[in-house]
C-alpha cells in the first residue's frame, strides 16, 4: 500500500457512556470519512443520540476517544469544537430574526459585520429564504424554520454538521423534499453529515454509510445496499425494511450458502457468518422477493393465499406453507382491476436468488 | 363526567363577598377617606384634594420627602442585587441537574418566605450588632436584599424551567463561550422572568415594615416607618393621602411585574 489511509471526519474508539447505572453505549469503535453522509440508526433509546451529543460535546465520554481529522476533540467544550448542529427541534433562538440567527455563530467567532453579512446573504440564498431575512422564528412554518437551523449550522463552515433527527417535525410531503434537499445540499458543500434518524427510509434514501445501533451497540455498518442485502443479524433485518423472519435450523452447509430447515419446509439461503449444521438461526426473506406463481416452477414451495391486503402501488398475501410457517410476499399491482389472488387459492411461492437469508442471531 | 365547580356550592357567593369585603374594605375606607375635607377620620365632610396637598407641601412634608427618596433608592438598589444573586440562583437550581444538597439549597433560598418576619428582624438586628455593624441605610439595604432573593427567585426559576436548554446548547454549539451564551440567548429570554422578578423584590422592599424597623437605628426612616412614625401621633388624613398613593403605586408595580411575566411566553415554542 503507497497511499496513506486518509485522515478520518470522526474516529470513535471504544466510546462508552454510562449514565449512572445505566450503560447508553458500549464499545463504539468506526471511523466516518470526509464528504461522507454518515447515519447513526436505530430506535430510541439505541444511543444514537447520546453519540451524537457526545461528538457536538454536550455529554462527555465515559470511555474511549473522539477524534475530529485527526485531532482528540472529547475533552473540548461545545463552543471549541468545529462542529455544528441541527437540532431536532430547531432551537432556534427566538427573540432573533432570520439573519441574527444564522449570523450568531460568525458573530461568535468574531468575524466582521461586512463578512458576517456576506456569509448569511450567501446562507440565505442557499436555502431560498431571501424573502424572510427579518422574520422571527415563531412566525415561519416548520419546513422554514428547518432551513433556517440548517444555514445558521453550516454557515461557520463546520468540519462536521450533525443533524439530530432533523425531518421528524415535518410532514410526510416536506419530509420528502427535504431528504433530496440535505442530500444535494451534503453533496455540493462536501461537509461531512452526521445525520441522526430511527426512519429507516430516510437513512437507506440519502446515506452514503449507515451504522445501524440497537441498545447502545453498532450493530453493523455498511452501504443502504448492504445493510438492506446482507443484514448482519436478526436485528438488522427486522429493523431494516420490511421482512419474513422465521425460526430455522442450518441443514447441509456448502461455503455460502445453507439449506434452512423451518415449520416442515426447507429452502436454500445464504450466510455470511460460519455456520454449522444443526445451528438454530432466523431466517430472513424480504416480501418483495417472493414471487407468486400458479405452476410448481424449480425452487417454488406451494402455499396457500391467506389475507390479502390493499397497499395501492403493492398488495401484500400472506401465503400459508404447508408445514405451518405463514410467508408475508408483495406483489405490485400492475394491472388495473387484477384479482388474481383470492383468499384459500393454491398457489407456489417463488423465492428470488440469493434473497433467503440465513442469521445465526 | 361532572367536573368541580366551586360555583355550585351553597354560599359560595357569600363567603367570596365576606372574604373581599374583610380584605378590601379598609383599603376601600383609607382611600375614600384621604379625600375628606375635614380633620376627622370617621365623619366625611365633602371632597378634598388639600391632604394630598399636604404630604407635599405641608409641615412633614420633608420628612416624608426623605423617607421616600431612602424607600425608593433601597428598593432599586435592594431589587437589582437579589434579582443578579436570584437570576444565579435559578439557572444553578434549574440547569444544575439533580446535585447533592439541591432540596437543602431550594430550602435556604426560600428560607425568608417561610420563616415569620419578626424572626428574621430579630436575628437580624442580632447579627448586626454581634459583628459590629452601625445601623442606618447600608444596614437596611443589606436586610432588603438578603429578603428580596426568593421573591425575585420565584417568577425567575419558574420562568428559566420554560426555557428548553437546547437554545443554551445552540449557542455553545454555535461558539459562544457559556457566559455569551448567557449573555446574548438565554438572558434575552429569561428577560420577561428577571423583570417580574425585579419588580416584585422591589415591590416587597419598598412596603417592608418589621425589618426596616428593627435595622434602620436612629435617623434613617423609610416611607413605612415614617408613616408608622406618624399614625404613632395620632392618625392624620394626611397618612391617608399618603397611604392610597403608596397602595396605587403598588398596585401598578404588582400590575407590570405580572403583565410583564407573562409576555414572551408565547413567543417560547412549546
Amino acid at each position: 500500500m503507497t497511499n496513506q489511509t486518509p485522515i478520518a471526519a470522526v474516529a470513535l474508539r471504544s466510546v462508552g457512556k454510562d449514565f449512572g447505572d445505566f450503560t447508553a453505549l458500549k464499545d463504539v469503535t468506526f471511523d466516518i470519512g470526509d464528504n461522507e453522509f454518515f447515519t447513526l440508526l436505530g430506535p430510541s433509546g439505541c444511543g444514537k443520540t447520546t453519540l451524537l451529543r457526545m461528538i457536538a460535546g454536550f455529554e462527555a465520554t465515559t470511555a474511549g476517544t473522539i477524534h475530529l481529522f485527526g485531532d482528540e476533540i472529547e475533552t473540548l467544550p461545545p463552543d471549541k469544537r468545529p462542529v455544528n448542529t441541527v437540532f431536532q427541534n430547531y432551537a432556534l433562538f427566538p427573540h432573533m430574526n432570520v439573519a441574527e440567527n444564522i449570523g450568531f455563530g460568525l458573530k461568535m467567532l468574531g468575524w466582521s459585520k461586512a463578512d458576517i453579512d456576506a456569509r448569511v446573504a450567501e446562507m440565505i440564498q442557499m436555502v431560498q429564504l431571501g424573502q424572510f431575512v427579518h422574520r422571527k422564528p415563531s412566525q415561519m412554518s416548520g419546513g422554514q424554520q428547518q432551513r433556517v437551523a440548517l444555514a445558521r449550522a453550516m454557515a461557520p463552515k463546520p468540519k462536521v454538521l450533525l443533524l439530530d433527527e432533523p425531518l421528524s417535525a415535518l410532514d410526510l410531503k416536506l419530509r420528502q423534499e427535504m431528504r433530496a434537499e440535505l442530500k444535494s445540499l451534503q453533496r455540493e458543500t462536501g461537509i461531512t453529515f452526521i445525520f441522526v434518524t430511527h426512519d429507516q427510509e430516510e437513512a437507506l434514501s440519502m446515506s452514503d454509510r449507515i451504522a445501524v445501533m440497537s441498545a447502545g451497540e453498532v450493530q453493523q455498518i455498511g452501504t443502504p445496499e448492504d445493510v438492506y442485502e446482507h443484514p448482519a443479524n436478526r436485528f438488522v433485518a427486522d429493523f431494516i425494511g420490511e421482512t419474513n423472519l422465521l425460526e430455522a435450523e442450518a441443514g447441509t452447509v456448502d461455503g455460502q450458502s445453507v439449506m434452512c430447515q423451518f415449520g416442515g419446509s426447507s429452502i436454500s439461503a445464504t450466510t455470511t457468518g460460519a455456520v454449522a449444521p444443526g445451528q438454530k438461526g432466523w431466517l430472513s426473506i424480504r416480501p418483495e422477493r417472493l414471487t407468486i406463481g400458479t405452476a410448481l416452477g424449480e425452487g417454488s414451495i406451494p402455499a396457500r393465499i391467506g389475507q390479502t391486503v390493499y397497499l395501492g402501488t403493492d398488495t401484500q398475501v400472506m401465503a400459508h406453507l404447508e408445514g405451518g410457517a405463514t410467508l408475508g410476499a408483495r406483489m405490485q399491482n400492475t394491472l388495473a382491476g387484477a384479482d388474481r389472488l383470492t383468499e384459500g387459492a393454491d398457489i407456489h411461492l417463488t423465492v428470488a436468488p440469493g434473497a433467503a437469508r440465513f442469521l445465526v442471531e | 363526567m361532572r367536573t368541580f365547580d366551586p360555583r355550585r356550592y351553597t354560599g359560595f357567593f357569600t363567603i367570596t363577598l365576606a372574604c373581599l369585603f374583610i380584605l378590601y374594605a379598609p383599603l376601600a375606607v383609607v382611600a375614600v377617606y384621604s379625600f375628606n375635607d375635614s380633620l376627622s377620620i370617621t365623619r366625611f365632610e365633602g371632597v378634598s384634594l388639600r391632604w394630598y396637598q399636604d404630604v407635599f407641601f405641608g409641615l412633614e412634608a420633608g420628612k416624608f420627602r426623605t423617607a421616600a427618596w431612602n424607600s425608593f433608592t433601597i428598593a432599586i438598589m435592594a431589587a437589582t442585587a437579589a434579582t443578579m444573586i436570584a437570576t444565579a440562583a435559578a439557572i444553578g437550581m434549574v440547569r444544575g441537574g439533580n446535585f447533592k444538597g439541591k432540596p437543602a439549597s431550594f430550602a435556604l433560598i426560600s428560607m425568608p418566605i417561610m420563616v415569620p418576619e419578626i424572626v428574621t428582624a430579630v436575628a437580624t438586628l442580632i447579627f448586626f450588632s454581634a459583628i459590629g455593624f452601625s445601623l442606618g441605610y447600608v444596614s437596611i439595604l443589606v436586610a432588603h436584599i438578603v429578603f428580596c432573593i426568593p421573591f425575585a427567585y420565584l417568577p425567575i426559576s419558574a420562568r428559566l424551567q420554560g426555557i428548553e436548554a437546547t437554545f443554551e446548547e445552540a449557542a455553545q454549539d454555535l461558539y459562544a463561550s457559556r457566559w455569551n451564551a448567557f449573555r446574548y440567548v438565554l438572558a434575552p429570554i429569561m428577560a420577561p422572568g428577571i423583570m417580574s422578578g425585579f419588580l416584585l423584590a422591589f415591590i416587597i422592599s419598598l412596603d417592608d415594615f418589621i425589618i426596616t424597623n428593627f435595622v434602620k437605628g436612629a435617623g434613617v426612616e423609610t416611607l413605612p416607618t415614617a408613616i408608622f412614625g406618624a399614625v404613632k401621633q395620632g392618625i392624620k388624613p394626611d397618612i391617608m393621602a399618603l397611604s392610597t398613593l403608596l397602595l396605587l403605586f403598588s398596585i401598578l408595580i404588582v400590575t407590570l411585574s405580572y403583565l410583564i411575566g407573562r409576555t414572551g411566553d408565547a413567543k417560547n415554542p412549546e
